[in-house]
């Protein structure tokens, strides 16, 4: 079998084994290209029927809105559900305190309202599209992986995962996150993109737009980001090649209009796909540590 | 392209890191970010060298005591094959991580450190190779550099290994010398060993054939029922799984098991799209042409060679949880998508893994692999390990704790 196949037909059967175990899953989806990829597969999971799950968005209230607009015409296009859980809901309750400063996001603050939909709606599995080679601390995580009462993963009491048998029993509270392309790289998942014809959000591709310098890094000049006189902003043409919040992704320069373009600028990269998220150059164990909290 | 899975064993004394941060450096497979990262941590070899372990030291609590806990995954890709690798560690005490990373392996790496020849880590992990049905062992001889490169040491540590090898079953080993840190024989080969013809490493990693073995059987567990009870797919009924050994193919005809009703398959499907067949390890869909009662948990199976239906089977088992294996509790059995009661009968014994003797009248405890008998609550079906080892595969869960306490093979029937 073709690698990509053989990736595939792993992805489907996790899919199917959360199908399988659990009775209230459900999907979470960013609107960038590792959650699309898994929408796609969950189709090739399971249609012509129903997906057995609804696709679940945490919203910081600071997306592109290019995303945003993704993810409608996405979910209208399947006809399946779609959740929204809002960060300025936690906000607005208190259970999230807003950062202040110039470099203030509102991705930690994502892990409250997550836990707060999962609780919500009584999610007992969530499926990520989180990849092993993306960060150090992922390439650690298990597939089935177990996160207590808090939402709190540890990892060092993770279940022993063998072959393709995956336990998902856990005690009522607990959740599971299942992570399907766990053994997909950043380029496994661009050559599926391209193989399978997947539709992607426009601000994958080459477009001109303000920018502003942010740490080494260009930032989009977004209302979310406060900018002020000292600031360096540039018209520019740029991609993203990672999509989160305005807030913590950086734009890479890029001339890139087509897959083909995409595909080889990575291969020519000298620098991770991480490399433009602000939220993991906090520190060497800033994944770990949030990850422990509860986040994706 | 195709897909090669490996698993690295070895201590880091070994120089298995050293290995694998040499694979992933030479394959340009590190970039600058992390590179950076790594230096930042400077952390250095007694050598001077850059530390590669801390690129699958995911942890904080393994950089900061400089060992591998637990399985890490790393990726590349060279123009003809891509790669997986789990780096897991070797010590004794980690020997579920290491079965951990071997089960999802088709190749296994035992580095052998040439002033060490053949230990007991070795005999260990060679066992644990077996024990688990890989396809093939490939003994990289590292550190020649630290013995002047003399083939006669490098053909001493191969003649012991074979013999080695012979006496646990284990067939299908290859041999390279090697030296991880100066780089002979990973890459390309080494001008410093023209006594040696055979490829590097890389060379080697690229080019193996890991041929599945003939089974002459198909298995498929069905993991879901897909029905979209839709006004014009209303008598819709398809069965979503995974297939396991030879490749089924529409025609064939079937039992379903634990039932024991047999069928035809009419179609098979992938994407909504017909196949005429589906080979091992493809998930796709499939209808039979008689409407009979079939639901996740269920095996669907060629019926020229069907599996065994059975409620008590000796098995090997590698223990996983601090507390041993409990006569008079209740576990979980999952095998593929299917969860039965089960106790033990029997203890029959366990092995010393580095001599592996036998030994009796023993309980089994964290890290021992043993041989028990299994009394199921229903019947369990598989096939046997020397068979068909995808189909002979389970874990036990403890049901008070939920976590995954052991994984067995299914040996014998009882």
């Amino acid at each position: 079998m073709d690698y990509l196949d053989h990736l595939e037909a792993e992805a489907i059967y996790i899919l199917r084994e959360v199908a399988g175990q659990f009775e209230n899953p459900a999907l979470l989806f960013s609107g960038g290209k590792d959650s699309i990829t898994l929408v796609h597969l969950a189709k090739k999971a399971f249609r012509p029927g129903k997906f057995p799950f609804p696709l679940v968005h945490i919203d910081t209230g600071h997306n592109f809105p290019e995303t945003i607009e993704f993810r409608d015409w996405l979910v209208e296009q399947l006809g399946e559900k779609l959740i929204v859980g809002h960060v300025q809901e936690s906000i607005d309750q208190g259970k999230a305190i807003e950062q202040k400063g110039k470099n203030a996001s509102r991705n930690p603050l994502q892990t409250v309202t997550l836990l707060d939909t999962i609780e919500k709606y009584g999610f007992d599995a969530c499926i990520g599209g989180a990849r092993r080679d993306e960060e150090k601390a992922r390439a650690k995580e298990r597939i089935f992986s177990v996160r207590d009462e808090f939402g709190q993963w540890d990892p060092k009491r993770q279940r022993p995962e063998l072959w393709s048998i995956f336990n998902g029993k856990i005690h009522k509270g607990e959740n599971v996150r299942v992570f399907p392309i766990s053994n997909w790289t950043e380029l496994d998942v661009w050559n599926y993109i391209k193989r399978e014809n997947i539709a992607l959000p426009s601000i994958y591709f080459s477009h001109e737009r303000d920018v502003v310098l942010r740490n080494g890094q260009w930032m989009a000049a977004a209302p979310a980001l406060q900018i002020d006189n000292e600031d360096i902003v540039e018209h520019k043409s740029v991609r993203f090649r990672t999509v989160g919040d305005m807030t913590c992704t950086a734009a890479v320069d890029s001339v890139a209009t087509e897959l083909d373009d995409i595909i080889a600028e990575i291969k020519a990269s000298t620098v991770s796909e991480r490399g433009a998220r602000m939220d993991d150059k906090v520190s060497e164990a800033a994944m770990e540590e949030r990850k422990k909290q509860g986040y994706f | 392209m195709n897909i090669l899975k490996f698993i690295t064993a070895g201590s880091v004394d070994d120089g298995k890191s050293t290995l694998i941060g040499r694979l992933l450096y030479d394959t340009n497979s590190i970039l600058d970010d992390q590179l950076e990262a790594i230096q930042k941590a400077n952390r250095k070899n007694n050598d001077g060298t850059v530390d590669l372990a801390i690129l699958t030291d995911g942890l904080k609590a393994e950089r900061e005591q400089g060992i591998t806990i637990d399985v890490a995954y790393k990726y590349f890709q060279t123009e003809k094959r891509k790669f997986i690798i789990a780096d897991a560690p070797g010590h004794i005490q980690y020997t579920r991580n290491m079965i951990t990373g071997a089960s999802n392996s088709e190749l296994i790496i035992i580095l052998i450190d040439a002033r060490k020849g053949v230990i007991e880590q070795t005999k260990r992990h060679s066992f644990l190779a077996k024990l688990l049905s890989l396809k093939k062992v490939l003994v990289c001889v590292n550190k020649m550099d630290m013995v002047g490169f003399d083939p006669f040491v490098y053909e001493k540590i191969k003649t012991d290994y074979l013999a080695l090898a012979d006496r646990l079953g284990l067939e299908n080993v290859d041999f390279i010398p090697v030296s991880a840190l100066k780089g002979d024989n990973i890459v390309n080969r080494s001008d410093r060993m023209t006594w040696y013809d055979g490829l590097s490493l890389l060379d080697y990693l690229e080019t193996v054939n890991i041929a599945d073995k003939k089974s002459h059987s198909w298995r498929f567990p069905v993991q879901w029922v897909v029905r979209p009870q839709t006004d014009d797919l209303h008598d819709y009924r398809g069965y979503a799984g995974r297939v396991l050994g030879d490749g089924l193919k529409t025609g064939d005809e079937v039992v379903v098991l634990p039932s024991g009703v047999r069928s035809r398959i009419a179609r098979v499907e992938l994407a909504e799209q017909t196949l005429d067949q589906a080979e091992n390890g493809q998930s796709v869909i499939v209808h039979l042409t008689d409407d009979i009662d079939i639901s996740r948990g269920d095996i669907i199976a060629n019926a020229g060679h069907p599996p065994l239906a059975e409620r008590n089977f000796e098995v090997n088992i590698c223990w996983f949880d601090n507390k041993p294996l409990d006569k008079n509790q209740v576990y979980l059995l999952q095998n593929h998508t299917t969860v039965t009661k089960i106790k033990v009968a029997d203890i029959h014994y366990k092995f010393d893994v580095n001599t592996q003797e036998k030994q009796y009248d023993t309980d089994i405890q964290l890290n021992d692999i043993g041989k028990i008998e299994i009394k199921a609550a229903g019947e369990v079906v598989f096939d046997l390990n020397r068979d068909f080892p995808e189909n002979s595969q389970g874990i036990l869960i403890d049901p008070r704790t939920n976590l995954t306490v052991g994984a067995l093979m299914v040996d014998n029937v009882a």
